[in-house]
């Protein structure tokens, strides 16, 4: 390969210029170089966890769940009862949700869901968290100005609508059941779940509605 | 710990900075340490406790100015120098210079998706009766253990309510020192906004948190 045509900006070759690693790069390389020499990690597995929670596991999961309760009473009951099995009918479960509590949106009720001391989220229904929910302003201030959170995502509840916070501090995993939009009875399930977003599993958004969706 | 983890209710940090359509990982090095940390902790060379608590044992400042994965990678070098995995100098220089340390168990790529399907339940049976029921009045302790808790500050001392009643599971503050301990019954405690924050309170509002049953008194 001609000197010339050998552009080193902004990628990685991966063809042994360790220079062009950043020094963090080159520190999660060597450790993992390490941990691998050493047998304590399979590369196979380390393969298939990224695999799985950056491709596999996501909020649709939660979206089924979410447009089952609001299609099926029966079911809505017995999430709300006992989240762990009813979410498991659906064949959604495993690390991160093996103690799962669900909290229903009401009018006169909006749920927030946060872990203030470190990420602890519902990993099968929603996939790993985004940055935000991990991070200092939120973790502090969801349970202190929840509706100072909601406006900076543009969610306005009424006065009447009270919230209630729920702090992760266990191994309990909490999922926000929003209220169903209205003008949405003609839709069937994978049509309610479409509208169901990440943000308002965990409190911080609300469904779309059917004609923002279109 | 009261270490810089323990957030709920400070002020200063800004608003919410939410990226729209983010990606799961930003960095390829950020996809790695996921792997890593999950795979190393499969080891049950130390719990998830134990990880936590060295992640928020990290100094204030350092903590702070962290990145989410970077203290996950910090941690985790602790943990494989402590637990003698690794010596510093090879976590260094990435080459192994002596023979590896047993460890219990290695996680297979085919084992991924049948265990982390079935998960990893912390509840395990009760060592007595539950002390509290639904609808007990109770009092968040006002302890300050200095290692790991799942205690938040803003609750001590704070009069509550309890909602509910999950069960025996895992007691994380002995969990996180591989100390053997019995399990804890376990509760949602509610408290109201404006118990924990006063003139502050969002009004109506209210705080819930996963109580372990050790983290109460019970109140008149």
């Amino acid at each position: 390969m001609a000197a010339a045509d050998h552009d080193h900006e902004d990628h990685d070759h991966g063809h042994g210029h360790g220079s062009e690693l950043s020094p963090i790069e080159a520190r999660v390389r060597a450790l993992e170089s390490l941990l691998v020499e050493k047998g304590y990690v399979e590369p196979a597995a380390l393969d298939a966890l990224i695999e799985r929670y950056e491709h596999q596991v996501g909020p649709h999961n939660g979206a089924r769940v979410v447009a089952r309760a609001w299609v099926d009473p029966a079911y809505r009951a017995l999430l709300l009862a006992d989240a762990t099995p009813a979410i498991a009918e659906l064949g959604i479960g495993g690390r991160g949700g093996e103690h799962m509590v669900v909290v229903e949106n009401t009018p006169d009720t909006h749920n927030l869901v946060v872990c203030t001391l470190c990420s602890c989220y519902p990993w099968p229904v929603l996939g790993l968290p985004p940055v935000w929910y991990k991070a200092p302003p939120y973790r502090a201030r969801a349970v202190i100005d929840p509706r100072g959170v909601l406006a900076e995502f543009g969610v306005t509840l009424p006065d009447t609508t009270r919230i209630t916070v729920w702090d992760s501090t266990a191994e309990t995993r909490f999922m926000v059941l929003p209220m169903r939009p209205d003008g949405t009875e003609t839709l069937d399930e994978a049509g309610l779940a479409a509208l169901v977003t990440r943000d308002s599993m965990i409190g911080t958004g609300l469904p779309v509605s059917p004609e923002a969706a279109r | 710990m009261n270490g810089a983890q323990d957030l709920g209710g400070a002020h200063g940090f800004g608003p919410v900075e939410a990226e729209p359509d983010e990606p799961v990982f930003h960095a390829e090095w950020e996809r790695r340490v996921f792997g890593l940390a999950m795979a190393m902790g499969f080891t049950g060379t130390w719990t998830l406790d134990g990880s936590r608590a060295v992640r928020e044992a990290l100094p204030p400042v350092e903590y702070l100015s962290s990145s989410y994965y970077e203290i996950w990678l910090k941690a985790l070098e602790i943990q494989v120098a402590e637990n003698g995995l690794c010596h510093p100098e090879e976590m260094r220089s990435g080459v192994s210079q002596a023979a590896p340390s047993p460890v219990k168990r290695v996680l297979a790529g085919d084992q991924v998706a049948p265990l982390f399907d079935g998960g990893f339940p912390s509840d395990r049976p009760p060592a007595g009766p539950a002390r509290f029921g639904v609808g007990d009045r109770i009092v968040a302790r006002n302890i300050h253990p200095a290692g790991h808790t799942r205690l938040p500050r803003y609750v001590r001392g704070r009069p509550g309510m309890i909602e509910r009643v999950h069960g025996a599971f895992v007691f994380p503050d002995a969990a996180a020192d591989g100390k053997a301990a019995p399990p804890q019954w376990l509760y949602t405690a509610a408290f109201t906004a404006e118990d924990l924050w006063g003139e502050s309170a969002d009004p109506g509002g209210r705080v819930t948190i996963a109580a372990f049953e050790s983290y109460l008194e019970p109140r008149a």
